[in-house]
């Protein structure tokens, strides 16, 4: 029998002013999970695109089953029995589980009616032989994150693939949904299914791989059992250096009062009760504040009050002194306030803008970038956006005319810090800066953020990483339905002990 | 009161055929503000073949047939149009759709007035066509009432628009397209083909709409007046029946019910006794859709990813 189920040989891809892919090859062994390592922008995602016939290689070969195979849109990859869950989830939000399963390989009769009593008992069936647990009927726009992509994977089982790709599955579920995945996973497996597994997070390629293939700046590095080798190493071999887990910073240097927030009370879009429950705390100058708690704890309304994006139920917001409560976004930047949102693509940049463009967003009014007579400086915008890129290290194809939205999370979101430090703000609100980064850039976003701290600004972080939580912060406040249930020194208390708090089993009274 | 029921029913089956042809494209994912055009030139279409196929040839049956048969042939024919822009060329589809209306009620215009300056030997410059005869054959008296064929026709595309989108492969596929394209792509559906089809029902059922829409009142149409904003009070229908066949039936009810009123309302003694101008009357269907839609477009259930070009290659 053969061994490999896919074998990419030698394939190189390029595009106008890079080499997505410069001959790299990957070896799917049958029945093993095979994690695919790279940093953002390290050419994961276009070779899985030439797996899927989405792009044709300009160089190389494909072998499924030992077989040389040409794949030139998704359906040849079905019929060859691979299936993908992509990253961002491909379901029809008002469509029902079941519709989403079906879709595309609907079993009807002969005059093509709809039959999807059959179809129901298969999912049913599958679902029960996997553990993956759905809701057949409930509409893809009212299931959690973690049912949506037991959808996707069920997709792929009704479909009878052997081959499964995961894309960063782990990016949007909660640590339990994530065990469960990594079971699900191991069992599927164990079942003979090849799977292809695409992360950055390392704990979870040395909990669930068999083997992992490296790939960096587009180049193969190369092929580890996951038995015989180390965090390290595997960092080592993404990064292309070492990498330090742990965030080096000084002891904090604490000065006045920056943010003053008094009873913040924020309405909830969703439900009837308030997200943020008459909230109080103070930011310094020279700390990092750090607000922890699992999604969807008040955390996101907190900040889009802080920011301006929604307006406040009650309660004051001061900046250095002066109240902003009521003051519009682009007064609350000038006044010293800067943001790195949590949805980088929503709130972040203009995606069909072009990075200079993007760089100066905010200040774009400034007689440094606008002259008397209301024309931009065209000039101007290009040199500063230069001295960003260059500074921060941000990649794109183009440079400073690059679309936001052709380039990787990673850089995206580079920018995006490069633009909110550089304005110097007194207070960087931060939020869930590394969410989707690989290892280099989390890094990277680290230093900037104690770097920040430790030229005297203030720093407000949220973030759901326990692991950022506990390495960046100078002071950590729980937030639990709402409410700051408990407030801690991160070198006096356990991870075990916050996770109490931000499951609400413990609260203690907080003074503001 | 049976003139009431009699244009209400008339109306609705007009607006119905044109909105859930607007449906079709909607939910596709290709918005067709080109429904007036379509309308104006289905009419087109149907109003020669009543004014040139003899009545005597085959009966009201040939007559019927051919009639709607040509008004959806002319309809398809000109949202190909909108299909070729919008789904080859990725052109933007609000823009697409404004110049469909204005090309459509000047072609048919010239068309006409070319026609009859002709037959007449230049004494007959009018854009009117006119099919006393042939309309005729499309009635059934019963008692005082006048069924039309045309409402048996709108019911029969309620009835099917409703399964073939919900009860068939064909429906769910075209829902997906306008819904997520990428996700039907993804699953090996062609985006293209759909949004084709879309387009072309649409064709279709605004073509008939627009043949019902002037054979409904009247035995002769003057073409340099379009079909008087009735494309446009059919999207109104279609959004306000929230892209849904069932609803959008109810909803061309509705908006027949005022229209028949601006025709009828002279026999109601309570109406006609508060001395409004007529033109009160002919205004309310458009006004109430002002109203109706400032009020719950808040809350639309549009296709999301209508109004968008499909390009397989952005994510």
């Amino acid at each position: 029998m053969e061994q490999y189920a896919v074998e990419m040989l030698h394939i190189t891809k390029r595009f106008p002013g890079i080499i997505a892919n410069d001959d790299i090859t990957l070896q799917l062994k049958k029945g093993e999970i095979h994690a695919l390592l790279g940093e953002n922008g390290a050419g994961k995602s276009t070779l899985m695109s030439v797996l899927f016939g989405l792009y044709e290689p300009e160089e190389g070969e494909i072998r499924i089953n030992g077989k040389p195979a040409r794949i030139k849109n998704p359906n040849d990859a079905n019929d060859l029995g691979i299936g993908m869950v992509h990253q961002h989830f491909k379901l029809v939000e008002c469509f029902s589980v079941l519709d989403n399963i079906i879709l595309g390989v609907e079993p009807v009769d002969s005059l093509s009616f709809l039959r999807k009593k059959r179809a129901r008992e298969k999912v049913m069936e599958m679902s029960r032989k996997w553990g993956l647990h759905v809701n057949p009927d409930a509409l893809i726009s009212d299931v959690t994150v973690g049912m949506q992509q037991r959808t996707e994977i069920l997709k792929m089982l009704y479909r009878e693939n052997d081959i499964l790709i995961f894309d960063e599955p782990t990016a949007v579920l909660t640590p339990q949904e994530i065990d469960e995945l990594m079971q699900i996973m191991k069992n599927l497996a164990a079942e003979g299914k090849s799977i292809l597994f695409i992360s950055h997070k390392l704990n979870e390629i040395m909990a669930v791989a068999d083997r992992c293939s490296v790939l960096r700046k587009g180049k193969y590095i190369g092929t580890v059992n996951i038995a015989d080798t180390t965090k390290a190493e595997l960092s080592r071999m993404m990064v292309g250096r070492d990498v330090k887990f742990a965030v080096d910073k000084e002891e904090a240097r604490i000065g006045g009062e920056v943010l003053k927030v008094e009873h913040m009370t924020v309405a909830s879009k969703q439900h009837a009760n308030d997200a943020v429950k008459d909230v109080s705390f103070t930011v310094r100058q020279g700390e990092i504040v750090c607000i922890a708690g699992i999604d969807g704890n008040g955390q996101s309304e907190l900040v889009y009050g802080l920011t301006g994006l929604e307006s406040l139920k009650s309660g004051t917001i001061t900046l250095c002194g002066k109240n902003i409560t009521k003051a519009p976004i682009r007064r609350r930047s000038r006044f010293g306030m800067s943001h790195i949102p949590e949805d980088r693509h929503k709130h972040g940049l203009v995606l069909d803008y072009s990075l200079e463009d993007n760089m100066v967003l905010q200040r774009y009014f400034e007689p440094e970038f606008t002259n008397s007579a209301g024309f931009l400086k065209r000039k101007a915008i290009r040199s500063y956006a230069e001295r960003l890129i260059e500074q921060y290290d941000v990649r794109s194809g183009q440079g400073p005319i690059t679309m936001a939205r052709s380039m990787s999370g990673g850089n995206q979101q580079k920018a995006i810090v490069a633009r909110e430090i550089d304005k110097g703000p007194e207070l960087l609100v931060a939020v869930q800066p590394t969410r989707g980064l690989d290892v280099g850039a989390i890094e990277y976003i680290h230093q900037q953020i104690v770097a920040q701290r430790d030229a005297g600004k203030a720093v407000l972080l949220v973030s759901l990483e326990l692991d950022e939580v506990m390495n960046v912060s100078d002071r950590i406040l729980v937030m639990y339905e709402g409410e700051i249930v408990g407030e801690f020194d991160p070198k006096q208390v356990t991870v075990e002990e916050l996770g109490l708090y931000m499951a609400g089993a413990k609260r203690m009274e907080v003074e503001a | 009161m049976i003139l009431l029921l009699q244009y209400t029913l008339l109306f609705a089956s007009v607006l119905m055929l044109v909105a859930l042809g607007g449906c079709f494209s909607e939910r596709s994912g290709v918005i067709n503000i080109g429904l007036e055009g379509i309308m104006t030139v289905g009419a087109l279409g149907g109003a020669l073949v009543m004014k040139f196929l003899p009545v005597e040839a085959g009966g009201a049956p040939l007559m019927i047939l051919a009639t709607i048969v040509a008004s959806a042939a002319a309809g398809m024919l000109f949202s190909l149009l909108l299909a070729v822009a919008a789904i080859n060329f990725k052109a933007d589809q609000t823009i697409t759709g404004t110049a469909m209306n204005m090309l459509a009620t000047a072609a048919a215009t010239v068309l006409v007035k070319a026609m009859n300056t002709a037959a007449s030997g230049g004494s007959d410059v009018s854009s009117d066509i006119i099919y006393t005869r042939a309309r005729d054959t499309f009635i059934v008296r019963l008692g005082n009432f006048e069924f039309n064929w045309f409402m048996l026709v709108a019911l029969i595309a309620l009835i099917i628009s409703y399964i073939v989108l919900y009860k068939m492969r064909f429906g769910l596929r075209l829902r997906a397209c306008g819904e997520h394209p990428q996700a039907a792509d993804s699953v090996g559906i062609s985006v293209y083909k759909m949004r084709y089809a879309g387009v072309l029902i649409s064709g279709l059922l605004g073509g008939i709409g627009g043949i019902v829409y002037i054979t409904a009142g009247v035995s002769s149409w003057k073409f340099e007046n379009g079909v008087a904003g009735f494309g446009f009070l059919a999207l109104a229908v279609m959004i306000f029946g929230q892209w849904k066949p069932i609803k959008i039936a109810l909803a061309a009810l509705l908006f027949g019910f005022f229209r028949a009123l601006g025709n009828v309302y002279t026999g109601f003694d309570l109406l006609k006794n508060l001395n409004l101008p007529s033109q009160i009357y002919n205004m309310l269907p458009y006004i109430i859709s002002l109203i109706v839609l400032a009020l719950t477009s808040k809350n639309s259930l549009a296709p999301k990813a209508e109004g968008i070009p499909y390009d397989k290659g952005s994510r």
